[in-house]
């Protein structure tokens, strides 16, 4: 009878935890996960693909309803293009920062990554004065939020949309606080990223509003 | 800003990349300028279309701009050209689930003949 003792199996160490929970960053590399892909960033665009389904509801409720006006008052009455153009072209170009601030989060220039997210709050932030503005002077003009079909269903739409870039604008905010204080854990350029998606959403969503609500006509 | 940076947009490198389902791409700051004045443009010639009137035009062209900036925004800045299959199909299945879901909702209401 041999004395043979049997080896339990050696097995090897991963290098990095599974789940990158090591606090570095990780971009570029294949997750850990059954697809090999990013769970968060599948989550992501999954809630991405479910908000068309919602703004969807709402652009074509407005679409329908755009012409049951209860008075005189109506799109072609209310529309400053030239204003709301403008405002659209900052929403635009916050799109360029937040970009920008994905870039150097992936290179992991910090610095310029607070800069870029900040600069993306204010434009942000400008937007939304301007939607506080036009809804201010639309108002004045008799259209309340239950004057018609068309006013409710207009301040529905780009009421629901600049609750949207107002909590973008919170993410972004918080985003900057968290990274000054070095209080995000794990992969940082991923998180940057994730907001980025989620304001490049709010943007596009606006790319389709400024078209079927702004310039086709009634 | 660097305009001569470039960062991947995803893996580094062909075998991560072959892991990741995704293929590599570099984009520059300075390509980003470009795609956000594309944009720009387009958005001035859609205001400028709405202006000047295009007759039974205005509304497909005003339409096929707005699928443009869509899908430039989409691709580039949210990398989705060149990211996974299972994010394209994530995002694509509720654009185009949206899209037929209220187009049939649209048509039960007589919109597109009125």
């Amino acid at each position: 009878m041999s004395d043979t003792t049997i080896e339990p199996p050696v097995t090897a160490e991963p290098e990095t935890p599974v789940g990158y929970d090591d606090g570095q960053d990780h971009i570029g590399l294949a997750h850990h996960t059954a697809t090999g892909l990013s769970n968060t960033k599948l989550a992501m665009w999954l809630f991405l693909g479910s908000e068309c389904l919602l703004f969807g509801g709402l652009i074509s409720t407005y679409m329908l309803y755009r012409n049951r006006q209860a008075s005189a008052i109506g799109p072609d009455q209310l529309w400053d293009i030239p204003f709301t153009s403008a405002t659209s072209f900052v929403l635009l170009m916050s799109s360029l920062t937040m970009v920008l601030a994905v870039s150097a989060a992936k290179r992991k220039d910090e610095r310029g990554t607070r800069l870029w997210l900040t600069v993306t709050a204010l434009l942000g932030g400008l937007f939304l004065a301007g939607q506080v503005y036009e809804f201010t002077v639309f108002y004045r003009e008799g259209l309340g939020y239950t004057t018609s079909l068309f006013s409710s269903s207009f301040y529905t739409l780009t009421g629901f949309h600049g609750v949207h870039v107002a909590v973008g604008i919170i993410m972004l905010l918080s985003l900057v606080g968290m990274l000054a204080k070095g209080k995000i854990v794990g992969d940082k350029a991923e998180t940057v990223e994730m907001v980025g998606l989620y304001w490049h959403f709010v943007d596009v969503v606006w790319i389709v509003i400024f078209t079927l609500v702004y310039l086709i006509p009634a | 800003m660097s305009a001569e940076t470039t960062h991947s947009v995803l893996p580094a490198t062909a075998d991560e990349a072959a892991h990741d389902g995704s293929e590599v791409h570099e984009v520059s700051d300075k390509q980003y300028v470009v795609i956000a004045l594309i944009l720009a443009v387009l958005t001035a010639l859609e205001v400028a279309a709405t202006e000047v009137g295009l007759g039974s035009f205005l509304i497909p062209a005003l339409l096929i701009m707005m699928a443009v900036k869509f899908f430039i925004v989409v691709s580039y800045f949210m990398h989705l050209k060149h990211d996974s299959g299972l994010f394209k199909f994530s995002f694509y299945v509720g654009l185009g689930g949206a899209l037929v879901l209220y187009s049939v909702m649209l048509a039960t209401f007589h919109f597109f003949i009125s």
